[in-house]
């Protein structure tokens, strides 16, 4: 029933202000259940018939090509790895996020801002100088950030999974010789990167732990409670 | 000359002062720069050459370059766009109609690849690194297509402080001359095109030069530009920018020759 109300509200001649669109952004390790989240969130809002886009950490056409192969040849610094993906996000951000939100869309983002001020600092890269590089992107409306036991994230990433990468596991920081070992102290340094973000940055923490049902019901709840807040600042500006 | 002996670092007959001159500390352009290469020591020198396109920059750096190799000095050339993993991306970039904010980004990238991949080591070693361009042009180049200031002084402050950088200033009108004598053609963006400032390309190029010209100027200051009066002519404009390498370089020589 709230649905209903919420879609009848649609207006594109209301697009006059930055702040138009949604904003959803998932954050979390690798392993703690974000993507499947977002992407029935993406199902769910398709069905009710609004625009949505959905848009994923490193997947800019024009930059990803660059960045696996120096993952590839295991090139990059952590200066580097952190200007690649920063540029990859600039693009998505010029070329979609942006736009799109100023349509009015509703933009999903599996993994933002907060995934490269966590990874790129456990790098060793200067924290304000990352912050500084992605001063321009607007707040989520929403940040889900899916709270895991370390062992419970790298064990469904492992499991299946016969080798670990490069960067992934964290090599590139000298953790330890070991692949496995190295990527678990990796997710546990990202893990307290997270961790000091969830109040300066309004995360609603969602316990990955639970059912999928579960889990996908809270984030709808409140993904609601916002789409009728934005309904009503747009009658407003009517 | 011969290579510092280790040993000689801590002697008691060093004074203090000689000591920090031969063993550099890595310095940034703001701090904390790079953080996890904060402990590394240089031990060669850095010179940077700006100018726009058809100043004379090429040509000054091979001069530059003969005179040093010739004086013993072990010589490694740099530039903007050079990384051999980035720059086919940025190729490929401005194809597709990059952003701008994107675009600054990825030269950004590109500049960090070679920063830590070339110029570092070689610094290390005791080269005398020549950059042909810089984050000057970096910057001022986006500045001038409406990119934040603050934000691109700061994206770039990871990159090393220059010994000596030395801006060769045209004059627009001049430079427009140069630039038909090189390639008989404008080209879109060193004339600013994309800005859409004026519908003349000879227009646009003059404007945007200009606009360069003046982020140039004012960064003068906050980073120790040394302007180099681009009018004149090559071999003038070579005595200049030389006996100012040379003087620098003395002063590190001596103390070597102390040691």
């Amino acid at each position: 029933m709230i649905f209903l109300q919420v879609l009848k509200k649609k207006n594109a001649n209301s697009v006059n202000s930055n702040e138009f669109g949604i904003l959803i952004v998932v954050e979390g390790i690798d392993g703690s259940g974000k993507s499947t989240q977002i992407h029935l969130v993406d199902r769910w809002l398709r069905s009710k018939g609004y625009d949505v886009f959905f848009t994923e950490w490193n997947s800019s056409e024009t930059v990803r090509e660059i960045t696996s192969k120096g993952k590839k040849k295991a090139r990059l610094t952590p200066t580097t790895f952190s200007l690649l993906h920063s540029t990859d996000f600039a693009d998505r951000y010029e070329k979609n996020i942006y736009p799109l939100l100023r349509a009015g869309y509703i933009v999903l983002a599996d993994r933002y801002i907060y995934t490269a001020l966590a990874r790129d600092t456990v790098r060793g890269c200067d924290k304000s100088w990352v912050r500084n590089m992605y001063s321009y992107a607007r707040k989520p409306d929403l940040t889900f950030y899916f709270r895991v036991p370390i062992e419970t994230a790298v064990s469904r990433i492992i499991s299946g999974r016969p080798k670990l990468k490069h960067y992934e596991a964290g090599m590139d920081l000298g953790l330890s010789k070991d692949e496995y070992e190295s990527y678990r102290i990796f997710q546990g340094r990202i893990v307290d990167e997270y961790e000091s973000m969830v109040n300066d940055e309004n995360f609603i923490v969602i316990d990955g732990t639970l059912d999928i049902e579960k889990q996908q019901n809270m984030v709808r709840r409140n993904i609601l409670k916002v789409l009728k807040s934005n309904d009503r600042n747009q009658d407003a500006l009517r | 000359m011969t290579s510092r002996i280790p040993s000689t670092r801590n002697g008691s007959s060093v004074s203090q002062v000689k000591h920090e001159q031969n063993n550099k500390k890595i310095k940034f352009i703001r701090d904390p720069g790079i953080k996890y290469l904060k402990d590394i020591e240089i031990n060669g020198s850095f010179i940077v050459i700006e100018g726009p396109d058809a100043s004379g920059r090429s040509t000054q750096i091979q001069k530059i370059t003969q005179k040093l190799e010739a004086d013993g000095h072990a010589v490694v050339n740099t530039g903007l766009k050079r990384s051999d993993l980035i720059s086919k991306g940025i190729i490929e970039a401005k194809r597709n109609y990059v952003g701008r904010r994107t675009m600054a980004l990825y030269y950004a990238a590109d500049f960090a690849d070679q920063l830590e991949n070339r110029i570092i080591p070689a610094l290390k070693a005791g080269f005398v690194v020549i950059s042909d361009r810089y984050i000057y042009t970096l910057i001022a180049r986006s500045s001038v297509r409406g990119i934040n200031k603050n934000w691109l002084h700061q994206l770039h402050s990871f990159a090393i402080k220059p010994d000596l950088i030395f801006y060769l200033d045209v004059d627009p009108h001049n430079l427009i001359h140069r630039v038909f004598k090189k390639n008989k053609t404008l080209d879109y963006y060193e004339s600013g095109a994309d800005l859409g400032i004026s519908d003349d390309i000879f227009d646009s190029f003059i404007k945007y030069q200009y606009l360069l010209k003046r982020e140039f100027n004012t960064m003068q200051k906050k980073y120790g530009l040394l302007n180099v009066n681009g009018d004149n002519n090559i071999d003038d404009i070579y005595d200049e920018i030389q006996s100012k390498i040379s003087n620098f370089l003395n002063i590190t020589k001596k103390t070597e020759t102390i040691i």
